[in-house]
């Protein structure tokens, strides 16, 4: 379970989280949903421990764990992944390679057995399939060159090979035509199961008819102004989120 | 207290010194030492009479002082007359590996390179220069079945005379530079190879240099000959003790392709590059050039550079024959203070010849590292093509990158592209291995082998895998 308390933060000197509360219970699906420059990205780097990003106050915890103590491989190891929303191009690194060593690392950090590149292979394999990622896309060098939907669907694809305790999605749904988005959509569902927890950040609710989630969240100048069922999600694709943060003020 | 420089610094793991007893030159650099060496050797007259023209040579260019002074490199003033030209281990080169003295064969089992039989790596043929003389050539016979000569350079010069003095400064002549000259006066050995026509060298062919006396230079020659339509690999290694003065290594190699014949030439360069002051280490101060003499030949060099304090080598291709191809694939690391001005010269000279050069420059620490190269299209060199990429990546702030690309085009149909970018290890790439859990050493030597792939992926496997492991321990601790 993940309870973020009171947590503030800023960028390159300024303040955009400001006193975010929330609480992710083990199972459940949060949708955050929040208008342009409201602080989804920065809510996400933070809690995966983006060095560029200062935590001026507040807790994050993960299952009792600190996790704003802790280094963002060490809360990789702890089962945190971020679904980046523009992952970065890594030259020359073959995207396979790159999944082992993350994923040896990882199991290596739990004492648990490391995979050999055949291992590795067959699992990778069997697992592109979840995306429907071409074999010979393994194969190129992280996101060199892939187009929008490639690079979306190989950060689910990263998700589904790492298993993780909690998944923050930023914005796996931007810029999808509706095939890309209906694998998305199934490699996030594939995932959800009792003992994983999943924040699931997007602009839209079009993503929201294919994974259904348990609670929605709007997030606004830096603070979750409301917190509601799926109805919410609908008010906002049709009334936008203009007022939102009022109608928390108008609640006290 | 561990400084960030200390830390730009990482162990070199080859420093150890060899104890056993070597013979050394007189101290000094005269006619007499040429002779000297020439003696020890018992070369024939032609030998000593070309080492006494280069010396000569190099006498004149001492009075004009023409030591190279456009590299972009820094030392003090070398005093020549000063040094020992000569060092050799006492016993003779022993008839067979098994005589071969006990401390020589354990200090390359301690490099990684066994020459005993039952250790060697497989598909590899090694010839081990110490100090200043060839000590053991493995796989021998294997090769001489085929043809192929390969082995120390004196031993070709006793052996197959005709053929040295045909090719020897046939592609570097003594008059080419201030180090040309001097090596061409007293080098005292390296490795001579041989392919006849149409041969495809079954093995992979290398030699491993290691300076181990204190004071001596290393001065080798390579001379590689590849007679039509044949084929070879050829590797070099080089490695030295940690010493806080510093050492000259003043090689010359010269390749020759025939028509439809290919060399390639692998370089994993490892000198001790200093401490982490800048003080000791290897002035590499080299001239290597291939030359594509026969129509459809190709000549490929690859480079490693990860130690010398300072690096001055340019490993370059005469285009001469039509549809010839040169390359040159370089990686390069200058870390703590090591300098490195390094590049190519592609010239071409015969009909539809095609070059191509991809150099990955890193920088680390107070590292000084500079791409210098030349394409030089000839007025009969119709259709010429170049493909040049130079690549820098920066480690900290404290480094430098620099690139002087020239270019001089005599032949109006050449096509000539040129690509450079200079890029740092990303934060954005760096946070996205750690989010992906990987430590931040293994992620930034996951991103810089990502850098030098294009280069490394010329390599034999074995030696890809050791340029790997190389480039990792090189930078252990500079980053992060
Ligand atoms: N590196 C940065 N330096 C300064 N300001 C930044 C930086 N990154 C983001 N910001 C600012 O922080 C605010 C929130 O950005 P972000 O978290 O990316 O919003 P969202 O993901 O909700 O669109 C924006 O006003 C943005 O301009
Ligand atoms: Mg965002």
């Amino acid at each position: 379970m993940l309870e973020i308390r009171n947590l503030t933060a800023s960028i390159g000197g300024n303040r955009v989280l400001n006193g975010v509360n929330l609480t992710v219970e083990r199972g459940e699906v949060h949708a955050i949903m929040g208008p342009n420059g409201s602080g989804k990205s920065t809510l996400s780097n933070v809690l995966a421990g983006h060095p560029q990003y200062i935590v001026e106050s507040g807790e994050a915890v993960l299952d009792g764990e600190d996790l704003l103590a802790l280094p963002a491989e060490e809360r990789a190891r702890a089962g945190v992944f971020l679904c980046f929303q523009h992952p970065v191009e890594v030259p020359g690194v073959r995207l396979d390679q790159f999944l082992r060593a993350g994923y040896n690392a990882i199991h290596k950090s739990k004492g648990l057995e490391e995979l050999d590149p055949l291992q590795f292979d067959r699992l990778l394999q069997g697992k592109a399939g979840i995306v429907n990622m071409e074999p010979s896309m393994l194969k190129r060098s992280v996101n060199d060159g892939f187009s929008g939907g490639e690079k979306k669907r190989n950060e689910i694809l990263q998700m589904a090979m790492l298993e993780p305790r909690l998944s923050i999605l930023d914005e796996p749904d931007s810029g999808l035509d509706v095939d890309s988005l209906r694998l998305v959509a199934d490699g996030i569902n594939q995932l959800r199961s009792p003992d994983r927890s999943v924040i699931l950040i997007t602009h839209y609710q079009r993503i929201l008819n294919l994974v259904v989630p348990d609670v929605v969240n709007v997030l606004m100048g830096g603070r979750i102004v409301r917190t509601g069922g799926v109805e919410l999600a609908e008010e906002i694709e049709t009334e936008g989120y203009e007022g939102q943060d009022e109608v928390l003020q108008a609640q006290g | 207290m561990v400084s960030p420089d200390s830390l730009a610094q990482a162990e070199y793991k080859y420093g150890f010194v060899t104890d056993i007893e070597e013979e050394t030159a007189p101290r000094g650099l005269t006619e007499d030492t040429i002779r000297w060496i020439s003696a020890k050797k018992q070369e024939p007259e032609f030998m000593l009479e070309w080492r006494l023209r280069a010396f000569r040579h190099f006498l004149t260019l001492v009075e004009k002082e023409q030591s190279p002074k456009w590299a972009n490199v820094h030392y003090p003033p070398i005093n020549f007359a000063d040094g020992v030209y000569y060092a050799a281990p006492k016993k003779d080169r022993p008839e067979s590996l098994e005589d071969v003295d006990k401390e020589l064969l354990d200090t390359y089992e301690k490099l990684g390179i066994p020459l005993e039989e039952q250790k060697r790596l497989a598909g590899v043929a090694v010839d081990a220069v110490f100090d200043s003389v060839s000590v053991a050539t493995t796989f021998k016979e294997t090769l001489s079945k085929q043809g192929i000569i390969f082995g120390s350079f004196n031993e070709a010069v006793q052996e197959h005379p005709e053929l040295v003095r045909k090719y020897l400064g046939s592609v570097v002549p003594y008059t080419d530079n201030f180090y040309a000259a001097l090596n061409s006066a007293v080098f005292s050995d390296g490795s001579f190879c041989y392919i006849p026509k149409g041969v495809r060298c079954p093995l992979e062919l290398s030699t491993y240099f290691r300076i181990n006396a204190a004071e001596a230079g290393q001065f080798e020659r390579t001379l590689i000959i590849a007679e039509e339509g044949s084929y070879v690999s050829y590797l070099e290694g080089c490695s030295a003790p940690m010493r806080d003065t510093n050492q000259l290594h003043a090689a010359v190699v010269e390749l020759v392709a025939m028509d439809n014949a290919e060399i390639k030439y692998s370089t994993i360069q490892n000198w001790y590059p200093g401490d982490e002051n800048g003080v000791g280490g290897i002035y590499n101060f080299v001239t290597k050039r291939g030359k594509c003499a026969g129509n459809n030949s190709k000549i490929s060099w690859t480079q490693v550079e990860t130690g010398s304090a300072i690096t001055w080598k340019y490993p370059s291709v005469l285009l001469q024959g039509d549809n010839s191809i040169g390359e040159f694939y370089s990686v390069a690391l200058t870390r703590g203070y090591q300098q490195a001005d390094t590049g190519t010269k592609m010239v071409h000279l015969g009909k539809n010849t095609r070059s191509k050069i991809i150099s990955k420059g890193i920088s680390a620490g107070h590292g000084q590292n500079t791409y210098r190269g030349l394409v030089k299209v000839m007025p009969r060199a119709s259709d010429a093509r170049n493909f040049t990429q130079c690549d820098s990546l920066l480690i900290g702030d404290q480094c430098g990158a620099h690139t002087s690309p020239y270019v001089e085009v005599q032949n109006s149909s050449a096509h000539l592209e040129h690509e450079a970018f200079t890029s740092r290890v990303s934060e954005e790439q760096l946070f996205y291995c750690q989010q992906r859990g990987m430590s931040a050493e293994d992620a930034n030597s996951l991103i810089i082998n990502g850098f030098c792939k294009e280069v490394f992926q010329q390599l034999p496997f074995e030696f890809a895998v050791e340029a790997t492991r190389l480039l990792e321990v090189s930078l252990e601790g500079s980053v992060g």
